[in-house]
């Protein structure tokens, strides 16, 4: 347990030895598998580290329940109507429970919706492309949310227990995300023609970004070797990456839609899918503000934020005038 | 736009709503687990947020919400203090004592 | 879920009649739902993005069965979808207040308040519906009932008696939507009909106890009645605003973009 009330690490000047000594004493807690809690001594940089990364997750979070919230009025039946409330509404929750584990690093929920609204902060690029039909839901369901899944697992070992914790109610519930998505998609691949183009056209336009959600890769990357030394991060990019392709390609194929990509073949040798290069130049597009929807997604986030904040003023000042009325009848 | 002004005090009011940490009893028999925080303005609005948040999947049948400033903790530079002592009275332990086999129910 | 099986009906009650009353309270939660629909992901907080999406899923789960069920009792094979996505806008049952647009928060939460005080007691008197179906669907919905309007309530409460711009902003919500709570409570025939079968409860008797319940939000929330305004928009007859064109238009473009398709 712990409280917002102590203050972060004392601030007390400590020697060059005693920070190395401590940094030993921490880096071996990591490396015998300990879990870090709040409070507990840590590097500066193990904590800008973790608050950079859980709070561009929970942003993350956040932003991914614009494009799949676009499609709620306009699902097609009651029961994909009610499944996907559902689903966005686990991605709110989602983004709580990263905000939560990021506060216990000394950072508060209002310092970090500033500095997303700011556009200070980033989110995964994904959510910046738009959702144009309703097999976009599928898509993003089993593709989007898949990819996620495979960055997740790993974070559920990770070395700061707040957000290997929240990683765990994390994972358990994005398979369900998942699910319904392939769900979606199946249906579809089984219906109409046009139901069926549908479901290739969200594949051809959402394959190549799901992708890129894996990051840059490892040969480009600059941020790893104290990520995997502090047990931040467990697996590489490009391992991740892999992987991921590994398991989809079935699935596509199952569905009967397949991969906008000519240069995807199995390796029996490496026993892995070789696939295309990644077009990092639109990584870089999208990651710098210049993709589909950067402008649209922010704005709605900036709209919600402005348009609410008398709703929040308004209950902390009942709240206040609670507290004063308790107050004055009590004395 | 200005922040609102606290009648007695003159001061302005934080507009941040305060952290609380929440508390779960997944099922009967149970203990309240900690599983969070979440904002609110209050405890009765704590108490739903929590119920929104952290019950979706049949997972509460109890809350508690606590106002993270109210919660006192110790301070892990103390953990050698408060916690090592216990580790070598291991004679607290059932299995530290040896009990001939024929002596049965103890 | 399994269809009821036909003792579950009172004996004598017309086919046409409980399927239409049925479907006049499956279109409420319908419409609601889709209006609260809206708001996930545009909410003044996080943690209110994910209470109103829970209320917006309780409605749809409730709106599920009872048009299920006006399906069965029609007897024509339409389904929950069949009924929610494919009649025209003069056959929505809704009162006009669930298709206002949801406008700021204080307005869709005054739009709520004023909507759940009166589902409870309607749920509470369908829990001893004659109508057995009817009323194991209302004793699960009035669960939900109280907490929607306990959180519904409790926000009321805090815009009303917050800061004096929101209490200016759910005053004003509150005088432009009274006046529609005129529908909930006019009998029509079918009213007088499922009341005189002991389908439904007494609409005066529903009022009575939603007068009571608005009034005690109201009082705490430091907000004056409005007075009443004649009215004549009658959604539950069909007669709507041009609100639910547009919402229907949203709602329903995939399925006749695509007819007889599955998704």
């Amino acid at each position: 347990m712990y409280t917002q009330g102590l203050d972060v690490q004392g601030t007390d000047a400590k020697s060059g030895a005693e920070e190395a000594a401590l940094e030993r004493r921490f880096q071996a807690r990591v490396d015998r598998e300990e879990k870090i809690e709040p409070k507990d001594w840590m590097p500066e940089r193990y904590r800008a580290t973790l608050i950079r990364q859980i709070s561009q997750h929970a942003h993350s979070e956040i932003v991914g329940m614009l494009p799949e919230g676009n499609w709620i009025t306009r699902a097609p039946s009651l029961k994909r109507k009610a499944i996907l409330i559902a689903k966005v509404q686990d991605e709110g929750g989602h983004g709580a429970y990263l905000y939560s584990a990021a506060e216990t690093l000394g950072i508060t929920r209002d310092q970090m919706v500033e500095q997303l609204l700011s556009g200070k902060a980033k989110y995964s690029s994904i959510f910046n492309y738009p959702t144009l039909s309703w097999a976009d839901v599928g898509a993003i369901g089993w593709l989007v949310d898949g990819a996620a899944i495979m960055n997740q697992i790993p974070l559920c070992r990770c070395s700061y227990g707040p957000y290997a914790r929240a990683m765990v109610r994390v994972c358990r519930e994005e398979s369900f995300h998942q699910r319904q998505g392939y769900d979606i998609m199946l249906e579809l691949c089984r219906g109409s023609v046009e139901q069926k183009r549908m479901a290739q056209d969200a594949l051809n336009r959402w394959w190549w970004p799901s992708l890129m959600m894996f990051g840059p890769p490892d040969a480009t990357s600059i941020h790893s070797s104290d990520s995997q030394r502090w047990k931040i991060k467990r697996f590489s990019n490009d391992e991740l990456r892999q992987k991921f392709v590994d398991f989809t390609v079935p699935q596509a194929a199952f569905l009967g839609i397949s991969m906008p990509d000519p240069e995807l073949r199995w390796n029996e040798t490496e026993q892995r899918h070789e696939f295309g290069a990644i077009d990092w130049s639109e990584f870089e597009r999208v990651l710098r503000g210049n993709g589909p929807c950067n402008g649209e997604r922010l704005a709605a986030r900036r709209r919600a934020w402005a348009q609410g904040a008398w709703v929040r003023e308004a209950a902390s000042a009942y709240a206040q005038k609670q507290r004063d009325r308790a107050e004055s009848s009590a004395a | 736009m200005t922040a609102p002004i606290d009648a007695t005090s003159g001061a302005a009011v934080s507009r941040e709503w305060p952290l609380y940490e929440v508390f779960i009893r997944a099922r009967g028999g149970l203990d309240h687990k900690h599983v969070g925080s979440l904002h609110a303005t209050d405890a009765r609005m704590a108490i739903e947020h929590a119920r929104d948040l952290y019950t979706r999947r049949e997972e509460g049948v109890s809350i508690w919400v606590v106002r993270s400033s109210d919660i006192a903790a110790s301070d892990p530079q103390d953990a050698d203090a408060l916690f090592e002592p216990a580790r070598d009275k291991i004679y607290r332990h059932p299995t530290f004592y040896e009990i001939p086999d024929e002596v049965k129910t103890l | 879920m399994s269809g009821p099986a036909p003792a579950a009906r009172p004996a004598g009650v017309p086919a046409n009649a409980l399927s239409r009353y049925a479907l006049r309270l499956g279109d409420l939660p319908l419409i609601l739902g889709q209006r609260l629909g809206e708001w996930v992901g545009h909410a003044p907080v996080l943690e209110e993005d994910l209470g109103l999406a829970n209320l917006a899923l309780d409605l749809i789960g409730q709106a599920r069965l009872l048009l299920s069920y006006a399906g069965e009792v029609e007897g024509e094979g339409r389904t929950e979808d069949d009924l929610a996505f494919l009649r025209d806008p003069g056959e929505y049952l809704n009162p006009t207040l669930v298709e206002q647009p949801n406008g700021d928060f204080g307005e869709t939460i005054v739009r709520q308040v004023l909507v759940d005080a009166f589902q409870l007691p309607l749920y509470e008197g369908l829990m001893g519906s004659a109508d057995k179906h009817i009323a194991a669907i209302a004793a699960k919905a009035v669960k939900e009932t109280r907490y929607h309007l306990r959180y519904s309530s409790s926000w009321m409460v805090r815009l009303g008696d917050g800061t004096p711009e929101s209490h200016a902003r759910v005053q004003g919500s509150l005088n432009r939507l009274w006046r529609y709570t005129v529908e909930f409570f006019e009998e029509d025939d079918l009213d007088r009909d499922m009341a005189a079968r002991g389908v439904a409860p007494r609409l005066a008797n529903v009022r009575a106890a939603w007068l009571t319940s608005i009034d005690e939000i109201l009082a705490e929330a430091t907000l004056a009645r409005p007075g009443e305004v004649p009215y004549s928009w009658f959604g539950k007859r069909g007669e709507h605003s041009e609100h639910l064109g547009y919402i229907l238009s949203d709602l329903q473009y995939l399925q006749r973009a695509h007819p007889g398709a599955r998704w």
